[in-house]
């Protein structure tokens, strides 16, 4: 990886966990990278993200492809946030192929600037080589505060499995 | 200075009030130091409420979906009647 990018901090859930969330993240880079592994402890589930605990003035577009067809859609169309959050991709459950885990990267452009914070997410699933998931979210934040923390939400209200793990970079130069 | 090692964290709480009390991770980005805590009444709030968002678009994605059906399959019953083939129905998909 370029040597632009630092790890700020990285967790493991030891045990299935309601939210993954960091909190004083330093203003020194200038943008933020934000990967992350996980799988839900429902049957299947989507990766939200909210910005200090802030919950409203979330907008999202999404591109999907699952093996068969492709759709876009807006977060009304959208398995959840109605403007609460920023949505990311799907995540597997129980309902889907045992032990996997879905990817995804969210990036964060000018996340301490004071005009408002825009958000793209890349994340892939799998679901017992009977289709897969492969979306692009482009998120907005609109509201001009500095991203001090992040909170990751499972959308439908289920918890994160144990084992899900998230790392947060930071970016300069970029 | 950054601490970009994974930290151990503790719990102090029994495996059965685990279970019962939704609880989150929080990464502190200045120490690297992650603590294990329950969810406030608030987040607890605010999760509920998510839910319940979240089924009330499903249940009007559903319920679009169904119209949506209903009315294919009303407008291909209409077309039989007028005396459309099935391929002929199925060429004006």
């Amino acid at each position: 990886m370029a040597n632009t990018y630092t790890a700020i901090a990285t967790v493991t859930a030891t045990t299935s966990v309601a939210n993954i969330e960091f909190t004083s993240i330093p203003a020194t880079y200038t943008d933020l990278l934000l990967l992350y592994s996980i799988r839900s402890a429902g049957s299947y589930d989507n990766v939200s993200i909210r910005f200090n605990s802030n919950t409203s003035s979330y907008s999202t577009r999404r591109l999907l492809g699952n093996g068969s067809s492709a759709s876009s859609d807006t977060t009304s169309g959208v398995s959840g946030s109605p403007g609460t959050a920023a949505l990311c991709g799907a995540i597997p459950g129980t309902s889907q192929t045992a032990n996997t885990f879905g990817n995804q990267l969210v990036y964060i452009p000018n996340y301490a600037g004071s005009n408002n914070k825009s958000v793209s997410c890349d994340s892939v699933d799998e679901n017992n080589a009977s289709g897969a998931n492969a979306e692009m979210t482009a998120s907005l934040w609109s509201n001009s505060a500095a991203i001090t923390s992040i909170l990751l939400l499972g959308y439908h209200g289920n918890n994160f499995a144990q084992y899900s793990t998230a790392t947060l970079y930071g970016i300069k130069n970029s | 200075m950054l601490n970009t090692q994974q930290q151990p964290y503790t719990e102090s709480r029994t495996p059965n009030e685990r279970k019962t009390m939704p609880h989150k991770l929080i990464v502190d980005c200045s120490t690297g130091v992650t603590t294990e805590v329950e969810l406030t009444a608030e987040e607890v709030a605010q999760r509920e409420a998510d839910a319940v968002a979240f089924a009330e678009i499903k249940a009007a994605e559903e319920a679009a979906a169904q119209a949506k059906a209903d009315a294919k399959a009303s407008a291909q019953a209409k077309l039989a009647a007028l005396g459309l083939t099935a391929d002929e129905i199925a060429a004006l998909n």
